[in-house]
């Protein structure tokens, strides 16, 4: 990678992790806490839609998150032609 | 000898045997291979020691209850999404960076990053830490043992301890990774077969999680006939920004632990430990979404078979549980029937300890004696691969951060290896004594733990990757600054030192939210007034974060350049060797 592919690379890297964050935030700290009140309003699965977002919702998003995290940076990786293999070890 | 207890013996016996085979398979001759396993571990695998390593006797045999019980419900919340939001922070933010620079250890990474200075006040904080935490598990095991086997206290950690020491002083990283591995399936399986039954019994269901829909409005309801608070309304029990700031300090400390952190060293590659990261979340979020699902179940049973029942008629676990101290009754108004109302209220007549959730549910459900004995196993993967995985934090830490870096740099690879084997050994009788002799503030500074690693660890990590202007004097400060506000306030507020009320009502498990903002702000402004990282540093930081190897990297990690050197202000004739731009890529 020259220094402008590595630029570009992080930049891309940046955008993805801000949107990502982004989202954990909204739902743990936004739909667990500081909205649960309002969404409590609704049912969803029998449950007050708050408190499920509090205690279930918020975890599975976790797990989506990470999974697109992963998701997206192999294929980042792949775009700039590197592709780090499971043999790698290095210490 | 009962059922219970013949069935129990039964697992504990089969499960650590397995231990120890697994252990002798996985020997190490090398300091690679002891403190990270060689930095050889597919990712599922990884993530499944990260999470028995994560889930300790705690989260197995306590949280539902805490959830269900002690926070009635939605303010339990804050554990459920302290301990797994942590995670997404790690796998984005820390581990694929730190795998990259891959040293041993998080006092490593802070000493090659900022200063020897910086190393020791990590060490301490990482020591320190550790030790809290590993004594709560030992004396976690010796519980599960005293309730279950009916083994003396002593004698059950002593057990426990014994089990440790071979695979851990054996092993190293590796026997403790491939033993968490079988650890985490033994905890899962326990945790998930009396949910599904419990859950299958109660609402004809048998996934908790969609289960646990269907007995909230009863639970709701029921919990309004008594007088008490509805499980599901928020901010009954704790305020909207405590909330927020108690989340906060359990999800950043999560990110700041160093005994989770160390886990991603051992991933085979960036990419596995991005992998390890997923699996990880994945096999931590089989047990958090169903704790508050048989935290419910467990709730509705205690409430609707005990409530309003004479206690003469009460169900037989009920005077199981009671014999052994975890059910308290006491007839207030002596009319010989179970009055239940909100807690600590005079109406209230019942006391139920947390651990019950977990370890009577069988029994409440009715179900066989086998599956008691593998919940009590359970129980001791829990604890034990949580104690191993802390162990192996000290002693790597002395070993490596202080032998090797400090007293003996010149010492081999096997002079090294003796000394992290001595250390652990020295680790695993401290933490076996202090699990026999718990000093009486242990379960309250277990929970101040994460305050603590939040303002201290996390931000000067994350602006170490990220900023490349961060200096060593900024991070020093800030780390001072945060650990010394959060632990100044920490002491005192809490009960023992005299039940302060705090500013602003915050409590001292919230304050680490605090610090770490004040850990930030102390580090970027101390930063922009003391000279920047020498001209290396800044493009090793660089490396860092593209995928592929450098010269510079790949030196760093051979050892072939130290901390020093990357530190010093005309170490800037290493970089010559990098202008050739075909060498960045792999």
């Amino acid at each position: 990678m020259d220094s402008q592919q590595r630029q570009q690379y992080w930049r891309r890297n940046l955008r993805l992790m801000a949107v990502l964050l982004t989202i954990w935030a909204l739902v743990s700290f936004g739909c667990g806490i500081l909205l649960v009140d309002v969404l409590n309003q609704v049912s969803f699965l029998g449950v007050p839609l708050g408190f499920w977002f509090a205690q279930q919702g918020s975890i599975i998003t976790f797990v989506v998150l990470i999974a697109v995290y992963v998701w997206r940076m192999d294929r980042l990786d792949k775009e700039y032609g590197i592709e780090e293999y499971e043999s790698e070890v290095r210490h | 000898m009962s059922d219970i207890q013949l069935w129990t013996t039964v697992f504990v016996v089969i499960t650590f045997a397995l231990y120890i085979y697994i252990a002798y398979a996985s020997r190490v001759s090398d300091t690679a291979g002891f403190y990270v396993a060689s930095g050889g571990i597919p990712a599922p695998a990884n993530g499944a020691a990260v999470a028995a390593d994560w889930m300790s006797a705690a989260s197995f045999i306590s949280l539902a209850g805490i959830v269900a019980f002690s926070q009635n419900g939605y303010a339990g919340s804050v554990y459920l999404m302290g301990w797994t939001g942590g995670y997404v922070l790690l796998a984005l933010l820390l581990a694929p960076y730190l795998r990259k620079f891959g040293k041993y250890t998080v006092p490593d990474f802070v000493g090659d990053r900022y200063s020897e200075s910086a190393r020791m006040v990590a060490v301490v904080c990482a020591i320190v830490v550790s030790f809290v935490y590993v004594a709560g598990q030992m004396a976690g095991a010796g519980v599960v043992f005293q309730r279950f086997l009916e083994v003396n206290n002593t004698v059950g950690i002593l057990i426990g301890m014994t089990i440790v020491f071979f695979y851990a002083v054996l092993g190293g990283m590796k026997g403790i990774t491939w033993t968490q591995v079988a650890q985490y399936t033994v905890l899962i399986i326990a945790y998930i077969i009396p949910a599904v039954a419990i859950s299958n019994q109660l609402t004809g269901n048998p996934f908790p999680q969609i289960g646990f829909g269907e007995i909230l409005d009863q639970l709701d309801g029921l919990q309004r006939d008594l007088g008490i608070a509805a499980y599901t309304e928020a901010f009954t029990q704790t305020s909207r920004l405590n909330m927020v700031l108690i989340t906060g300090a359990l999800m950043f400390g999560t990110a700041g632990l160093p005994h989770v952190i160390v886990r991603f060293y051992t991933a085979k590659s960036v990419r596995a430990a991005r992998y390890s990261a997923l699996w990880a979340l994945f096999f931590i979020s089989l047990l958090y979404t169903t704790a508050p699902a048989i935290g419910a179940f467990s709730k509705f049973n205690v409430l609707n078979q005990l409530s309003g029942t004479p206690e003469s008629q009460a169900p037989g676990w009920y005077s199981t549980w009671r014999d052994v101290g975890l059910i308290e009754f006491t007839d207030a108004n002596g009319d010989g029937i179970i009055d239940i109302a909100a807690a600590g209220s005079a109406a209230n007549e019942l006391v139920i300890n947390n651990d019950i959730v977990v370890l009577a549910a069988p029994e409440i459900a009715g179900l066989p004696a086998p599956i008691v004995g593998l919940v009590a196993a359970g129980g001791l993967a829990a604890a034990l691969s949580t104690a191993s995985g802390l162990l192996l934090v000290i002693s790597s830490s002395v070993a490596n951060d202080v032998y090797y870096k400090k007293i003996n740099p010149r010492a081999s690879d096997k002079e090294q290896l003796l000394v992290g084997r001595i250390a652990m050994a020295g680790a695993i009788l401290l933490a076996g004594y202090l699990g026999i002799n718990p000093p009486g503030f242990v379960a309250q500074v277990v929970a101040l733990a994460f305050g603590l690693a939040a303002a201290s660890f996390f931000p000067i990590l994350v602006l170490g990757i990220f900023w490349k202007n961060c200096t060593a004097a900024g991070a020093t400060a800030g780390m001072v600054a945060g650990l010394g506000t959060t632990l100044a306030y920490q002491i005192w507020t809490i009960d023992i030192y005299g039940n302060s009320d705090g500013i602003f009502g915050i409590p001292e498990t919230g304050f680490g939210t605090v610090g770490m903002l004040i850990n930030f702000a102390v580090t970027i402004v101390v930063s922009q007034f003391t000279t920047k990282p020498s001209p290396v540093m800044q493009q090793l930081i660089e490396d860092v974060r593209y995928p592929g190897h450098t010269k510079l990297t790949a030196a760093h990690m051979k050892g072939e350049v130290s901390g020093e050197e990357l530190q010093e202000r005309d170490s800037s004739v290493l970089l010559d060797e990098d202008e050739d731009p075909p060498s960045r890529d792999r």
